[in-house]
């Protein structure tokens, strides 16, 4: 195994340039003319990867990318499929970086051991094995990104989602769009009895004409945020039952513990108005 | 012996937690404020817990019980200012404080307590 790991290493010293450019040239091939991607940003990244992998493959076993000498590399190709991410590449693309060595390397390795078969098939298994590594490398932080990306955007949603509005002098309405779950529900009752608190609001409309189903977790959920309000002080109208959702809340014998209800959110506007001691008046001929 | 102080305000008592609950402090208020319910015929008390930041199922547990307590003595009792972090503690421990009346400030406190003297709900 020593011999191996000097002849791979002494080939990329040896070949570092002509690699290079044999590199270039395939990169090239694969994925044309790309703009996303200047020429010598490539080929800066591909001389960079070259010289870190001439280093780690020097400096110990060529076998075991686990070891320290490795994490350069590792590194490296973090950051450079983090980038492609950014840049909207596929991870098949950012793979093709790594994958495109081999034909090159092989190309030198063939040229120098083409006498010695034994020594050819060793060293071309020793740096496939190698490169298809680095690779798959690259795949797995490029899924690690999209994922980053992915529960980004849940949280962003998840705040968008549930915006509390003054309707009126103490009146805050909660729209709630999308199913109800507990994390939803924590997020509404801390924002909820936050705006509370600031506006010295004494009626809250919690909207439900967006939310899909409502089972009997879900209502246990409404009604925490009522009980939350209630025990604040302030109190609490629900508004956009649909038809089926009353049959469901029936059916399945919830007890609302005399939250009132509304069909819309013009009823429960109207009946907070009331409570608030609003009259609302028509202007116009009598 | 430290003590949480109970103000008197006309007919009615007020009482401002500021410092941490801990257990004895809180049998000690229980203690006073029937006391003084008695001592001076208050027909209303005003809790105030805007300063509590932290509240577990003892301080729960004794606010109901005061607030209990005073209504057999003829008084009745408004929690006022909780925060929003406490109650969603109660909510998840359970604790919905089932006849107890809270207001969201002093203020309405205090306007709901009047509220009740003026329509002869308490008092004579």
């Amino acid at each position: 195994m020593a011999k191996g790991q000097s002849r791979t290493a002494a080939i990329l010293k040896k070949y570092e340039d002509e690699l290079l450019s044999d590199w270039m040239r395939h990169l090239a091939a694969s994925s044309g003319k790309d703009s996303r991607l200047s020429e010598e940003k490539v080929r800066g990244q591909a001389r960079e990867f070259l010289s870190l992998l001439l280093q780690a493959t020097q400096s110990g076993d060529i076998n075991d990318t686990s070891g320290a000498h490795w994490k350069e590399v590792g590194a490296f190709l973090d950051e450079l499929s983090r980038e492609r991410v950014q840049q909207g590449f596929s991870s098949d693309q950012t793979a093709m970086f790594v994958f495109s060595l081999k034909r090159p390397l092989f190309d030198r390795l063939r040229s120098e051991f083409g006498k010695d078969p034994e020594a050819l098939a060793e060293e071309t298994w020793t740096t496939t094995e190698l490169l298809d590594r680095m690779g798959l490398l690259t795949v797995k932080a490029f899924q690690k990104s999209r994922e980053e990306v992915i529960n980004r955007q849940q949280e962003e949603l998840l705040e968008l989602s549930t915006p509390v509005v003054k309707l009126w002098d103490g009146v805050l309405a909660v729209p709630m769009i999308g199913t109800l779950d507990s994390a939803r529900t924590q997020l509404v009752m801390e924002s909820l009895l936050q705006r509370i608190v600031e506006l010295g609001a004494e009626i809250a409309i919690i909207d439900i004409t967006g939310v899909p189903t409502v089972d009997t977790l879900v209502a246990q959920h409404l009604l925490k945020t009522v009980t939350a309000i209630r025990l604040m002080g302030a109190d609490c109208i629900i508004s956009g039952v649909r038809p089926q959702i009353a049959q469901t809340i029936v059916h399945l014998g919830v007890d609302l513990q005399g939250v009132t209800t509304k069909a819309n959110l013009a009823d429960a506007l109207s009946l907070a108005l009331k409570r608030s001691g609003y009259l609302v008046s028509k202007n116009g001929k009598a | 012996m430290e003590r949480i102080p109970i103000l008197r305000m006309g007919e009615f008592l007020l009482v401002t937690i500021q410092v941490d609950m801990h257990d004895q402090l809180a049998l000690t208020l229980q203690e006073d404020l029937t006391t003084q319910i008695e001592k001076t015929g208050a027909h209303g008390v005003l809790i105030d817990i805007s300063a509590l930041e932290m509240v577990d199922s003892f301080i729960g547990r004794m606010i109901a019980n005061i607030s209990g307590m005073s209504r057999i003595l003829d008084a009745h009792t408004v929690v006022v200012g909780m925060q929003p972090a406490v109650a969603i503690t109660l909510v998840e421990l359970g604790l919905s404080l089932p006849g107890v009346k809270t207001a969201l400030n002093v203020e309405r406190g205090m306007h709901y307590l009047r509220g009740l003297a003026e329509n002869g709900e308490v008092g004579r």
